[in-house]
């Protein structure tokens, strides 16, 4: 199941050995894994809730996976993503792909967490000292999932 | 049972819009002049208090219809899940 919401933590080497199986024709595997910080915008932050839109979630994630599929030449992709209440440390997101060759994996995994950044309907809310808050959406963010609108890979 | 001789659409409210309009769903009646999502969001803000303040135009609010991120221009029909939510933060 190439992508899922869940409150539980994830084990992210048995998610990414199940994500390459047994298949021979995969070189390379590559991963991001985001993780809930202690401090965020100069303040500490003792907790977070993450809320997101049950149906349009899983809706956006495998369209963003489909791109990457349409983008790179990647044998599979998995997203795992966190919501309810997390604490710092913990593990938010997972982005796994496979490939024959590290170029595609890598540049389709930061694809992926780019655009999830952007287009998925997830929402944090802290606990800091002055009270929860919900987290601002940040410009640096829009800037790296736009550096994907002109596709500059290899020779197409 | 959906009427199909009005232009109900189900509203969803999500993250600090949920919290500000103090409610996270409900059916409307949007009147003949509504069919984009730029004109409901326009009908909404008209409500005033929260409503106006949090969707006056130049606030950054995303728009979602049958769980496809929208635009202005996007096309509102009787029947639609339309959701407005504050830009995601998620990963």
């Amino acid at each position: 199941m190439p992508v899922r919401v869940q409150t539980e933590d994830f084990d992210v080497g048995r998610e990414l050995a199940a994500l390459r199986g047994a298949d021979r024709s995969v070189g390379a595997v590559a991963a991001f894994v985001g993780t809930v910080r202690d401090v965020n915008a100069e303040a500490s932050v003792a907790a977070m809730t993450l809320e997101h839109y049950p149906g349009m979630t899983e809706k956006a994630l495998a369209s963003i996976i489909d791109d990457a599929k349409s983008r790179w030449a990647i044998a599979d992709a998995l997203v795992i993503h966190r919501v309810g209440a997390l604490r710092p440390a913990d593990q938010i997101v997972l982005v796994g792909v496979t490939s024959a060759h590290r170029g595609d994996a890598f540049a389709a995994c930061e694809f992926i967490i780019d655009y999830l950044k952007t287009r998925a309907p997830f929402w944090k809310k802290e606990e800091t000292p002055d009270g929860a808050r919900w987290v601002e959406a940040r410009a640096s963010d829009d800037d790296a999932a736009a550096r994907w609108r002109v596709p500059s890979g290899p020779a197409e | 049972m959906r009427d199909s001789a009005n232009a109900t659409l189900s509203l969803v409210y999500l993250a600090r819009l949920r919290e500000a309009f103090g409610t996270t769903s409900e059916r409307v009646e949007a009147p003949p002049g509504v069919t984009t999502v730029g004109a409901l969001r326009g009908w909404l803000a008209a409500r005033g208090g929260a409503w106006a303040t949090e969707l006056a135009p130049g606030r950054a609010v995303r728009i979602a219809v049958n769980h496809d991120l929208a635009d202005a221009d996007t096309p509102v029909r009787p029947g639609d899940e339309v959701a407005l939510f504050p830009p995601v933060t998620g990963g």
